[in-house]
């Protein structure tokens, strides 16, 4: 079957069997691999993409059902050379190692700021907790979602003691 | 001069921001799965739906018949290129595809290879074998019953006994314990977990027909390391093979062993002529592939009529598994267990471990740990804070009184480690400083008072990380040095080549910070490259905390090294003695004439252009380094929990977190590091488990049942540092990455039994939930 869908802004259209999820016609069909494969069972939101500005878990979604909709990718946040603020923050805050969950997790959080431009840290957490994270432990996640916001950061603890220069 | 008022080149103590953040947060991470090459073909493997069963027969002809399938793989047609087995880290065999018994559920049958992964997955399930299943064994106890089905019946065993091993003085333990004043005993099962990287495992074999160069792209924290094992496994001469690991999605261990697929692929491209792709999904990724733990230990701690540890006694059971695949060094089959001595000042102890194959999955890696050292810290950690409930004192002050004192490093260790440095008493101090602990035990006294359950949880644990030396460390019998080659451009900007590799560490900054701050190269100029087995030097990779003390070294005698030439230029330049040259972040000048400096880019572009008589030219050089010891990170946690007396739920209120890893490269990179850490000891003290039926059917195969913390449950964390530095590291640095999954587990269990003790609860195995949180109270009789 034909899929027709605008994926960040550009109108797509290719052959995928009906039984084709969504996160396979974007990283296989079209291209783009900043959408990743976690679990298979919309447990860890490594797939996470906005459907009509939504967060969606692509994996357990069919592309058919992606026909005539809005889909952005990780690829979608910038404005060409501009960074999305949440991209900036996730920088800035160290809010991210190996990078795997980064995209879902970014995604969510400029969905959650569009729709609530100040959100508590409770609401954060609420929000990216279908995304799993095995690397920061989300304190840094969720003061880059502060921060994109324009919100202050936390300061949560400070060292007792600064490095000391090499001894040998 | 104090870091703070040097120019900010990014060097050693800065919390620059990471490079690598570029890619990543613009979605052009490149791992494994994004890997696409013309021609390419997708291989899935068919598992074993039993735990133990013999294979009568496998029908593939409706599975090859299959339009798009290209070829089925099964243990035979393996067989005949001796590649049915392949050896283990451990010394052991493992079945690549099976061919006489299936060992453990999830176990390799066989592999489709077609035209698309929908192709390969569908022809899969029209592979039909014929089965007879088994007894399966299920836990290591019943493994060393008499009579047990034995499972390694192609070895010729007799029994699943795997090992026996000892550490330690039995006749000083024994005597140790013939006079002690008080005994106090804990048996424990830290129960089988899984790394779980985000990203599961796979690879793209791409073999040339006509050269017949193996390049394989694929998932794995040891790419020098699987370089060589593919030419001793598969017999492929060495300069025919590169690996090439890129961005990694997390790894914590799972990415150590080599795993059937990888072979399967490689096999695959190789008879096909085509690259093959395989990649597991996460249900293949939690039942076949390395997991950890799963140690039964048994715990006992003598103490004098002071209260001094004078003897630790401790025996071990582990569960490996049906092949014996532990990833760690050749010696050491349990692995770095003998700092179960920890921090303690103990004069005497004895260690007895004995492992035994079950019908389960194999792997036995290090989870976030150094070998083992998990499970050791937990032991003893759980241990002392028993022993502080027996006698009625405090877990803080028991532990002050027997730890290692700061003027006693180095420090050796009744297990034989020699400790490198250490201030267990100032990390402790900090820590419940920080905490405002004496405020809370009084809160706690006034809440038992009125019934309410609050705990406080005290770890002060001591880690072994960074190996070698190679002497007494190797893996199949590499040394477990590593690498750093630097070449510095005539401009004066560098490239690194490093035998590590990051899976999320941030190696692109840290090491090139190194540089900046040993040559004067701003970290910016930089470039960091890993994980191509063509293009940087050897080295036996990351894990168990060693890419900073031993990589990191590496880099350091490395840009030592392009220094002293450096300072030869100079002095050419100067028209000097080299002996009157002076250095500094970056600047040479001659002794008494500060005013007038060559930087290193003057340098660098000298040793290309104007270098003394009879030098060679360039600036550029690799370091292997083999460490003296290995570096001992520690520290404090403690944790703070309410416990609902109805539901058994467990509220962590606090967690705070000392951690001395001596000198820190990257600040914010080393927090980071501890807070992942916390977070998957979290996990592990309450939610993971990977666990069987009586069937050996694998309970914990999705992230549905396999419960990893989100953001929701996950603690805030406060972090705090101590700076004790290694003596023997070239910065001064320890490794840090693991301390704390391998500290907090204990911190997270103590507080919980802490809240019960007064109800005479002394254990509750982990996973901590809440249901079996309620059972220990009803048990104790505590009632809503």
């Amino acid at each position: 079957m034909k899929v027709n869908l605008s994926l960040n802004g550009a109108q797509r259209s290719a052959e995928a069997e009906p039984r084709t999820l969504l996160v396979d016609f974007i990283r296989t069909t079209l291209g783009l691999t900043g959408t990743h494969i976690g679990c298979d069972t919309s447990s860890c939101g490594a797939c996470t993409v906005l459907l009509d500005g939504r967060p969606v878990k692509s994996c357990t979604l069919l592309a058919a059902q992606a026909d005539g909709h809005n889909v952005t990718t990780v690829e979608g946040l910038a404005d060409g050379a501009i960074l999305h603020p949440v991209q900036e923050a996730f920088h800035t805050e160290h809010g991210l190692q190996c990078g795997f969950c980064t995209p879902g997790m970014m995604l969510v959080g400029a969905a959650l700021l569009e729709r609530n431009p100040a959100p508590s840290e409770e609401e954060i957490r609420w929000a990216i907790s279908g995304n799993i994270c095995r690397c920061t432990g989300y304190m840094n996640i969720v003061k880059a979602i502060r921060r994109a916001a324009g919100l202050g950061v936390e300061v949560h603890s400070e060292p007792v003691s600064t490095p000391t220069a090499g001894v040998a | 001069m104090a870091i703070a008022e040097r120019p900010a080149i990014g060097g050693i103590g800065e919390s620059v921001l990471r490079k690598e953040d570029a890619r990543f947060i613009r979605g052009r991470g490149h791992y494994v799965d994004d890997i696409v090459l013309p021609n390419m073909l997708h291989m899935a493997i068919l598992r074993s739906p039993h735990a133990h069963a013999r294979i009568r027969s496998i029908d593939t002809a409706a599975a090859a018949a299959v339009p798009g399938v290209i070829a089925v793989v099964t243990g035979e047609l393996m067989a005949q290129h001796n590649l049915a087995w392949m050896p283990t880290l451990s010394g052991d065999t493992q079945a690549v595809l099976a061919t006489d018994k299936v060992r453990f559920q999830g176990q390799e049958v066989a592999c489709v290879v077609a035209e698309s992964k929908y192709i390969a997955e569908d022809a899969v399930g029209l592979i039909d074998v014929d089965y007879e299943p088994l007894q399966a064994v299920t836990t290591p106890q019943q493994a060393l019953d008499a009579g047990a089905p034995v499972i390694r019946d192609d070895k010729g065993a007799t029994d699943n006994h795997i090992y026996h091993w000892e550490a330690g003085d039995g006749p000083a333990t024994e005597a140790a314990f013939a006079r002690a004043a008080k005994v106090v005993s804990l048996s424990t099962h830290y129960p089988r977990c899984h790394p779980a990287p985000l990203e599961t495992c796979g690879c793209v074999a791409d073999v040339d027909s006509v050269t017949g160069k193996a390049t394989i792209h694929m998932t794995s924290q040891a790419p020098h390391a699987h370089r060589t094992l593919f030419a001793l496994v598969a017999g492929l001469p060495e300069q025919n093979i590169r690996i090439i690991s890129p961005d990694i999605g997390g790894g914590f261990g799972n990415k150590v062993p080599i795993y059937p697929g990888y072979v399967v692929a490689t096999a695959a491209s190789l008879l096909l002529g085509r690259p093959v792709k395989w990649v597991e999904d996460r249900t293949e990724n939690l039942i076949s592939t390395g997991f950890a733990r799963d140690y039964h230990m048994k715990g006992e701690l003598a103490l004098d009529a002071d209260n001094r540890f004078i003897g630790l006694r401790v025996g071990l059971l582990s569960d490996n598994g049906a092949f014996f695949s532990d990833a760690q060094p050749s010696k050491f089959k349990a692995g770095l267990f003998h700092i179960v001595t920890g921090s303690y000042d103990i004069p005497a102890a004895h260690v007895v471990g004995d492992g035994a194959y079950t019908n389960k999955a194999p792997g036995g890696v290090a989870y976030r740990c150094s070998f083992r050292v998990t499970e050791a810290s937990f032991l003893i950690e759980r241990l002392v804070d028993t022993a502080a409930h027996e006698l009625g004192v405090d877990a803080a002050e028991l532990r002050m009184r027997n730890f290692i004192q700061p003027e006693a490093f180095p420090y050796r260790s009744a297990t034989g480690f020699e400790y490198d440095s250490g201030d267990y008493p100032r990390a402790m101090q900090v820590a419940l400083e920080a905490l405002g602990y004496d405020e809370l035990r009084r809160e706690q006294a006034e809440k038992r008072t009125r019934g309410e359950l609050m705990g406080i949880g005290v770890a002060s644990f001591t880690e072994v990380v960074g190996a070698g030396k190679g002497r007494d460390y190797d893996i199949v019998g590499l040394r477990m040095f590593d690498s750093a080659e630097l070449r510095v451009h005539p401009t004066g900007k560098a490239v690194l080549k490093l035998g590590v590799k990051s899976q999320g560490q941030g190696h692109e900054t840290t090491f090139a910070q190194i540089v900046a701050e040993e040559l004067g190269i701003p970290a910016a100029d930089v470039a960091v490259e890993e994980g191509d087995t063509d293009n940087t030097p050897y080295g036996l990779g990351t894990y168990a905390s060693r890419s900073t003390p031993v990589g990191g070294a590496a880099t350091a005698m490395i840009a030592r090294k392009l220094r002293d030439k450096g300072r030869q230029i100079a002095a050419h330049l100067f028209e000097a003695d080299v002996a009157d040259i002076e250095f500094e972040r970056g600047r040479y000048w001659v002794k008494g004439s500060p005013g007038e400096v060559k930087t290193i880019q003057d340098v660098a572009f000298a040793a290309y252009s104007n270098i003394p008589e009879g030098m060679e030219a360039g600036l550029e050089g690799v370091h292997y380094y083999d460490p003296p010891n290995m570096t001992f990170p520690f520290g404090t946690y403690l944790v703070v929990v309410d416990v609902d007396r109805g539901t058994g739920v467990v509220k962590v209120r606090r967690v705070v977190a000392v951690d001395d890893c001596g000198v820190r490269i990257n600040p914010m990179i080393v927090e980071g590091q501890i807070h992942g850490g916390l977070t998957e000891g979290f996990g592990i003290a309450f939610m993971e488990l990977i666990t069987f039926d009586a069937e050996g059917n694998c309970i914990g195969s999705t992230f549905m049942d396999y419960l990893l913390p989100t953001a929701w449950e996950t603690p805030r964390f406060e972090t705090f540092t101590t700076v004790t530095p290694s003596p023997h590291h070239p910065l001064g640095a320890k490794g840090v990455g693991e301390s704390a999954t391998v500290g907090s587990p204990a911190a997270y269990v103590n507080a919980v039994v802490d809240a019960l003790a007064p109800y005479g609860v002394r254990n509750i195995d982990m996973p901590v939930t809440s249901d079996k949180v309620w059972a220990a109270m009803r048990g104790a009789g505590v009632t809503e």
